[in-house]
C-alpha cells in the first residue's frame, strides 16, 4: 500500500514544527510544577535564537551557539527567579517584562552588531545543524508502508527533533520517579510541607528554573541554527505562548503536553499547505485566516478545557512563611 | 538585613514618588548599559532624547502626541489590573478600535462633522470593547487565563486587519494596503491649526485635540474607579474574590465589565491615529503602543495621574528615541522597546528591590527630626 | 538520679517588627516527659516552638539539646537534632500518598522503584512499633483529619524524632479522635520519646502532662509539675486575672420563626456532601448556638444560609419565602436587603478586603445602597460620617476611617465587621467564630453586642467551635457532627460533657 506523498510530508513537517514547542512546553513544565508561572517562554526562546545564531556566526560553530544560548536562557530564568522567588514580585509582570525586553534587545543588538535591520548574518553550512539520515534509511525505503515511514518521516530530521522526543520520557521519569521530582511537585503543591522537611523552597524553585532555562534554549537555538540559518526579528512568533497552552491543555503532564504540541505542529503544517489551495465547497480561504488557525485553536482549547485542568496548587504565589 | 519598618509611618510620597523614581533611575542605568553594548554613548543618547522631545516645539508636539496614545493604553491596562486582570491585548483592541473609527467616519460621512466625531469615539469604544469581551467572558466563565487569550487575540486581530486591508476595504489606487483617506473636513483639528488660529506659526506635529480627549477620559477613569459603585466592586473583586462574593458582588460580571471598559479605552487610541493623524488605516498602526501602555500603567501605579506622568515620560522616550535612531546608526527603535522592558522589570517585577532600604531611610530621618 | 533536660532554652528573645513575641524565655524539658505549654492566643507559644523547630531564628539566646548548644538555622538542623513537629495546619501534599508525604526530603536515594519498597518496610515496622495503623498507599485527600495527623506523627518518627512537638493538636479532632491521640502519645512516652504539647485547653494539660509551663504575652509566668497545680490556678496565670466565663443575660423573649431549614443537603466546592439532611428553625429573640468541631459542615451550612452557595436539595425559607432550593437561589445581596446580616467565620478571607481602608470596609456589602451610593456614584461624605459614627459606637481603634484595614488588629478588624453588620439593626444575624483571634477585652464587648441584638428581637445563629462561647451565649444549642445535626438542648443546666459527647457523635 502506498502512502501518499502529502501525508508523508505532512507527518514529517509535524514532527519538525512541533519540536520547539515540545522543548518549550517541557521547560514550562519544570517551572510551573515548582510553582513559578512562566509566561516568559516566548522572550527566552527569542533570546536563545538570537544568541545561538550570533554565537554560531562569531565563534564558528553551532555548538558554541547552543552553549551560549543555554547560558543566556539560564541567566534569564534566574532573573525571573530573582524577581519572583526572592523578591516576591508579581510573576506575570516579570514574564511580560522579560518578553518585551527580549523582543527589543534581540533585534536592537542584531541591528547594532550586524547592521542588517535586525537579521543576524546567514550561517554558512559548517556553522549550522543539519538533517541526520538514520542508519539504513536508504536501504529500507523500498519496504512497503514501514519503509517510507522510517526513511522519510522518522529519518532525516535535525538532531533537535530526536532529542525532543527522547526528552519527554526523560522528563516523565525525572518528575515522577525520582526524589528530585517528588520535591519539585511538592514545592508546587504545598511549599510549607517542603520547608518543614528541611528543604529550601527557594533553592528548589531556582533549580527548576535552571532546568527551564536549559530546555528553552534548545527551542530557540533550533529555530535559528537548524530550521533557519539566521535570526530575524520576532522570529518566535508566539510559539512560547502556544507551548504554554499545550502545557495547560496537557494538564502539566509530559505525555499529554506532547500530544498537544503535536496537534499544534500538525495544524501549522497543515496551514502552510492549505494556502492558496481551494477547499471543497469553500473555495480559496484567505491566507490570513489560515495563518490565524493556531491562535484561534489555542483560544478554543483554553476555553474548553482549562476549567477542568487543575494547576499546581501553589502556582503564582510567592512563598512567605506565615506568622 | 534591613529592619522592617512600621508601614503606617511611611509617608505617601515616599511610596508613590521616591520609590518609583529610584526604580526609574535604575532602569535608565541598565538601559544606558545596553546602549553602550550596542556601541553608542549613553550620555550622548540621553542628551539627544531630551533635545528631541523637549528641545523644540514640533518635537514637543510629537512627545504629546505619543503621550496621547499611551494614556489610552495605559488607562486600559490599569483598569483591568484593578480587577487583577492582565489585559495584554491592548494592541489588538486598539487596532480594532481604529477599524471602528474608520468605518463610521467613512460610511457616515453625510452626517455633520461633530456628530461624526462623537459617533466615531463611541465606535472606537464599542469595537475595542468587542475585542476584549471574549477573553473577559472566557476568564470569568471558563477560567481561561486572560494573558494568553488576549495575546492570541492580538495575533488574530493582526491577521484579520491585514486581510481587510488587503482584500476588503482597501484603496485600490494605492500601492500598499491602506484604506482610502477620510475627507479633510472630518480630520480632527491639529495643534498646528489651533495655534495658527491664534496667530502662532507652528511646524507640523501629529498632536491634535484627541490629547484633550485623553485628559478628559483620564478624569473619567479616576472617577469611575474610586467614586462609583462599579469601580468599588471591580477593586473588591481584584483584591479578594471570596470576600466580594460574600458581599454580594458578582466576580463574573465584574471581570467582564473590567475587560470591556479596558478594551473600550484601548480602542480610543484609534481616534487619535485614524481621525487625528493618518486619516486612514495603516497596517499595524498600533505599532507597540499597546505594550507600552503596560509599562506606563505599571510605572504610574495604575493611577490616572501616574499614568499621565508616565505617558509623558514614554512620549519623551519615543520622540527622543527617534532623534537618537536618526543620529546614531547603531540604535534602532527596537532598543526603545528593550528600554520599555527594563522599565517594566524595575517598576513592576522588581519594584520592591530597594523599597525596604528607602523606607527605612525616610522613617529614620523623620525620627531624627522629631527628636532634635 | 536527677533527670536530664533533653531540651533547654536559655534567654530566648524574638521580635517581629515592634511586637516582641518572646521575652527572655528560659525553659527546661526533661527527657521522657510530656511537657505542656499553655497560654492564650498571642502568648508566644507557637513562635517559641517555631524557633526550636528552626522555622524562625531567635534574636538572641541559646538552644541546648542534651546539654550541647546547637545552632538551629532551619528545620534541617532541628530534624537532624531529633526534633519533630506536628503543626497546627498540616504540612501535607494533598495529592500525594501517605508514603510519599512521609519520605519527602528523606527519600534515601535518588531514584524510586524497588528501593521505595525498602522505605515501605521501614515504615510498616514503625507503624507496628508505635501502634499507628494507616494505609500507606492512601492519598491524603481521602483521609480524615485524625488520620492525617497520624501521618504527621509518623513523618516525625520516620525522620528520627526523639522530641515531638505538637501544636494545638486537638483543635480539629473529635473527642473520640482526641482519645486516640492521647493513647498514641502515652505510648510514645513509654518508648522513651519526649513530647511537648502546645495548647490553650486546660483539660488536656491536666489529663496528659507531667509538667506545665504557662506563657502570657511573650513571657513565662509559671513553670510547675502538673500534679502540683489546679485548673483554676493555671487559668489565672494564663490571663492574669480571674476569668469570668459566663455572661449575665436575661431570659429570651422568643417570637415567630424567621428561618425554616428543611432537609437540606449542601456540597462543598470539591463536590463532597458536607451538610446532610439538616432541619431546624430559627426564631426571633433567640440565640441558637451550633456547636461542633471545625470541619463538621458548619461552614457549608453558614454559606448556604447566607446565600454564598446553593443547597443541593431541600429548602431554606426566610420569612416564609424560599430563598434556597434546587431551583431557587437568592444571593448575599438579596439576603442583606431582607435585613439578614452575616459575620463570617474567616474575617480576612471573606469578611474584609484588607487592601481597602476602614471606611470602604465599613460599607462592604451595603455599598450599593443609599445613602452610601446614589445612581452608582459613591457618596463620600455619607460614607465618612457613617464611618466616624460606627467607629465611635463600637470603639474601633484607631478611629481612622482612611487607615488601611490591614493595619488594624484582629480584634478591631472584627469590630469593623460587627459594626457594619449590626449597624442597621438587622432582623437576622448569622455569625461564625465571632471571637477567633480576638483579645479578651474585645471578646466581652462582642459577646455583649450579640446579646443586645437578641434582646432587641433579632434572630441570632451562632456557630462556634469554642464550647464556652456557645454555653455562655446560646439559648438553644444544637450540635453538628459529620454534617448532621445531632442533639438539641435548651441551654439550662447543660454541661460541657453532654455537648462534648454529642460533638463526638455519641448520641443516646
Amino acid at each position: 500500500m502506498e502512502i501518499s506523498a502529502d501525508i508523508i510530508s505532512l507527518a514529517s513537517a509535524t514532527l519538525r514544527i512541533s519540536t520547539p514547542l515540545v522543548f518549550a512546553a517541557m521547560a514550562g513544565l519544570f517551572a510551573e510544577r515548582s510553582g513559578v508561572i512562566d509566561f516568559g517562554l516566548e522572550g527566552k526562546m527569542l533570546a536563545a535564537a538570537f544568541v545561538a545564531a550570533s554565537g554560531a556566526h562569531v565563534f564558528g560553530s553551532e555548538w558554541y551557539g547552543l552553549g551560549l544560548a543555554i547560558v543566556c536562557c539560564v541567566a534569564l530564568s534566574m532573573l525571573h527567579g530573582f524577581a519572583s522567588v526572592t523578591h516576591k514580585g508579581d510573576q506575570v509582570v516579570s514574564c511580560v517584562a522579560i518578553n518585551i525586553l527580549m523582543i527589543g534587545l534581540t533585534t536592537a543588538l542584531a541591528a547594532a552588531w550586524f547592521g542588517q535591520q535586525g537579521l543576524t548574518p546567514t550561517l554558512t553550512d559548517d556553522r549550522r545543524f543539519f538533517e541526520i539520515t538514520l542508519p539504513f534509511a536508504d536501504a529500507v525505503s523500498g519496504v512497503p508502508l514501514l519503509g517510507p515511514i522510517y526513511s522519510e518521516i522518522i529519518s532525516g530530521h535535525y538532531i533537535f527533533v530526536y532529542l525532543a522526543y527522547i526528552l519527554v520520557p526523560c522528563v516523565y521519569w525525572v518528575v515522577f520517579k525520582t526524589s528530585f521530582g517528588l520535591r519539585l511537585r511538592a514545592v508546587g503543591e504545598n511549599p510549607s510541607a517542603v520547608d518543614t522537611a528541611g528543604i529550601g523552597v527557594e533553592l528548589m524553585r531556582y533549580k527548576a528554573l535552571a532546568v527551564n532555562g536549559v530546555l528553552i534554549a534548545f527551542a530557540g537555538a533550533y529555530l535559528s541554527t537548524a530550521i533557519n540559518a539566521n535570526f530575524f526579528r520576532e522570529m518566535s512568533a508566539g510559539r512560547g505562548y502556544l507551548a504554554l497552552a499545550a502545557l495547560i491543555f496537557g494538564k502539566w503532564k509530559p505525555k499529554t503536553a506532547l500530544i498537544a504540541c503535536l496537534l499544534f505542529g500538525f495544524t501549522d503544517a497543515l496551514q502552510i499547505r492549505l494556502q492558496g489551495v481551494p477547499l471543497p465547497g469553500i473555495g480559496i480561504v484567505p491566507v490570513q485566516f489560515i495563518q490565524a488557525i493556531p491562535y484561534v485553536l489555542t483560544v478554543v482549547l483554553l476555553a474548553g478545557f482549562v476549567g477542568k485542568a487543575i494547576a499546581p496548587s501553589a502556582i503564582g504565589q510567592p512563598y512567605i512563611k506565615e506568622r | 538585613m534591613v529592619k522592617a519598618v512600621d508601614k503606617t509611618k511611611v509617608p505617601w510620597w515616599v511610596s508613590n514618588a521616591i520609590v518609583p523614581l529610584v526604580n526609574l533611575t535604575l532602569a535608565f542605568i541598565v538601559s544606558g548599559f545596553f546602549i553602550f553594548v550596542a556601541g553608542e554613548n549613553p550620555y550622548q543618547a540621553l542628551k539627544l532624547i531630551i533635545y528631541g522631545s523637549f528641545g523644540y516645539l514640533e518635537g514637543f508636539g510629537y512627545t504629546l502626541y505619543y503621550a496621547t496614545n499611551f494614556i489610552f493604553t495605559g488607562l486600559a491596562f490599569a483598569i483591568a489590573f484593578h480587577c487583577r486582570l492582565f489585559n495584554i491585548g491592548g494592541e489588538g483592541q486598539a487596532y480594532i478600535g481604529g477599524l471602528g473609527v474608520f468605518l463610521l467616519a467613512f460610511y457616515f460621512s453625510a452626517l455633520p462633522v461633530p456628530i461624526v466625531w462623537l459617533l466615531a469615539i463611541l465606535a472606537s469604544m464599542l469595537f475595542g470593547a468587542a475585542w476584549a469581551i471574549i477573553p473577559g467572558y472566557l476568564q470569568a466563565y471558563r477560567g481561561s487565563h486572560v494573558v494568553i487569550t488576549t495575546i492570541m487575540f492580538n495575533f488574530i486581530a493582526s491577521a484579520l486587519m491585514v486581510f481587510l486591508l488587503v482584500d476588503v476595504i482597501r484603496d485600490r489606487r494605492q500601492m500598499g494596503p491602506t484604506t482610502e483617506a477620510l475627507v479633510k473636513e472630518q480630520w480632527l483639528p491639529m495643534f498646528k491649526n489651533i495655534a495658527a488660529f491664534f496667530g502662532f506659526k507652528v511646524g507640523y506635529s501629529p498632536l491634535n485635540i484627541s490629547f484633550l480627549l485623553a485628559i478628559i477620559v483620564s478624569f473619567g477613569v479616576w472617577f469611575l474607579i474610586w467614586r462609583t459603585k462599579w469601580g468599588y466592586e471591580m477593586r473588591a473583586v481584584g483584591h479578594n474574590t471570596q470576600a466580594a462574593i460574600y458581599a454580594g458582588i458578582s466576580p463574573k460580571k465584574n471581570i467582564i465589565l473590567a475587560m470591556v471598559i479596558s478594551g473600550a479605552l484601548a480602542g480610543m487610541l484609534g481616534v487619535n491615529e485614524v481621525l487625528g493623524v493618518h486619516h486612514k488605516i495603516l497596517v499595524n498602526f498600533p505599532a507597540g503602543y499597546g505594550f507600552t501602555g503596560i509599562a506606563v500603567a505599571l510605572m504610574g501605579r495604575n493611577h490616572p495621574i501616574g499614568i499621565f506622568l508616565a505617558s509623558l515620560l514614554f512620549g519623551m522616550l519615543y520622540q527622543g528615541g527617534s532623534e537618537v535612531t536618526f543620529d546614531m546608526p547603531n540604535i534602532t527603535r527596537y532598543m526603545f522597546v528593550a528600554v520599555q522592558g527594563v522599565i517594566i522589570l524595575f517598576s513592576g517585577a522588581l519594584e520592591n528591590l530597594f523599597r525596604p532600604q528607602i523606607e527605612h531611610f525616610f522613617v529614620n530621618i523623620m525620627k531624627r527630626k522629631v527628636t532634635t | 538520679m536527677v533527670s536530664q533536660p533533653i531540651l533547654e532554652l536559655q534567654n530566648i528573645n524574638k521580635s517581629f517588627g515592634h511586637v516582641q513575641a518572646n521575652k527572655d524565655i528560659s525553659l527546661k524539658v526533661i527527657k521522657g516527659d510530656i511537657h505542656g505549654i499553655i497560654g492564650e492566643n498571642g502568648a508566644g507559644k507557637s513562635t517559641l516552638m517555631s524557633i526550636v523547630y528552626g522555622f524562625y531564628q531567635a534574636d538572641s539566646g541559646n538552644i541546648k539539646i542534651n546539654d550541647k548548644i546547637i545552632k538551629i538555622k532551619s528545620p534541617h538542623e532541628s530534624i537532624l537534632s531529633g526534633i519533630g513537629m506536628v503543626h497546627q495546619h498540616f504540612m501535607l501534599v494533598e495529592n500525594f500518598t501517605v508514603i510519599e508525604n512521609i519520605i519527602l526530603g528523606f527519600e534515601g536515594e535518588l531514584v524510586f522503584g524497588e528501593k521505595l519498597s525498602r522505605a515501605k518496610e521501614n515504615l510498616m515496622k514503625l507503624c507496628e512499633d508505635y501502634n499507628l495503623k494507616i494505609d500507606l498507599n492512601a492519598t491524603i485527600s481521602d483521609l480524615s483529619v485524625g488520620f492525617r495527623q497520624r501521618v504527621e506523627i509518623l513523618k516525625a518518627l520516620y525522620r528520627g524524632a526523639e522530641i515531638l512537638i505538637l501544636d494545638e493538636p486537638t483543635g480539629v479532632l473529635t473527642p473520640q479522635e482526641v482519645d486516640e491521640l492521647f493513647k498514641i502519645l502515652r505510648s510514645l512516652k513509654e518508648q522513651g520519646k519526649t513530647i511537648i504539647l502546645i495548647t490553650h485547653k486546660l483539660n488536656e494539660i491536666m489529663i496528659l502532662t507531667d509538667k506545665v509551663t504557662v506563657m502570657r504575652q511573650g513571657e513565662i509566668v509559671g513553670d510547675k509539675n502538673t500534679k502540683d497545680t489546679t485548673k483554676d490556678q493555671l487559668a489565672e496565670m494564663m490571663v492574669g486575672r480571674s476569668v469570668l466565663l459566663r455572661i449575665d443575660k436575661k431570659k429570651p423573649n422568643i417570637g415567630e420563626t424567621v428561618f425554616e431549614v428543611k432537609n437540606i443537603n449542601v456540597k462543598d466546592n470539591l463536590d463532597v456532601m458536607r451538610v446532610k439532611n439538616v432541619s431546624f428553625n430559627l426564631r426571633k429573640g433567640e440565640i441558637l448556638g451550633i456547636a461542633g468541631v471545625t470541619g463538621n459542615g458548619q461552614t457549608e451550612l453558614l454559606e448556604a444560609l447566607t446565600g454564598i452557595c446553593q443547597v443541593d436539595s431541600g429548602e431554606i425559607k426566610l420569612y416564609g419565602n424560599t430563598i434556597s432550593s434546587k431551583k431557587v437561589f437568592a444571593g448575599p445581596r438579596q439576603l442583606r436587603e431582607q435585613d439578614v446580616a452575616h459575620v463570617p467565620e474567616d474575617r480576612q478571607r471573606m469578611g474584609l478586603v484588607t487592601e481597602f481602608n476602614a471606611s470602604e470596609n465599613l460599607i462592604f456589602g451595603y455599598h450599593h445602597q443609599q445613602p452610601f451610593s446614589k445612581s452608582s456614584v459613591m457618596m463620600g461624605k455619607n460614607i465618612f460620617n457613617h464611618s466616624k459614627k460606627v467607629m465611635r459606637d463600637y470603639d474601633v481603634r484607631p478611629q481612622s476611617p482612611f487607615l488601611l484595614t490591614s493595619n488594624f488588629s484582629g480584634g478591631n478588624q472584627q469590630k469593623i465587621i460587627l459594626s457594619r453588620e449590626l449597624n442597621k439593626d438587622p432582623k437576622v444575624l448569622l455569625v461564625g467564630q465571632p471571637t477567633r483571634g480576638v483579645d479578651i477585652g474585645a471578646i466581652e464587648f462582642i459577646h455583649q453586642r450579640i446579646i443586645d441584638m437578641r434582646d432587641k428581637g433579632a434572630a441570632v445563629l451562632l456557630v462556634s467551635v469554642e464550647l464556652d462561647e456557645i454555653l455562655s451565649l446560646a439559648d438553644r444549642i444544637v450540635v453538628m457532627f459529620d454534617g448532621e445535626l445531632v442533639g438539641e438542648r435548651v441551654n439550662e443546666n447543660v454541661t460541657d460533657r453532654e455537648i462534648g459527647l454529642l460533638m463526638a457523635g455519641i448520641t443516646n
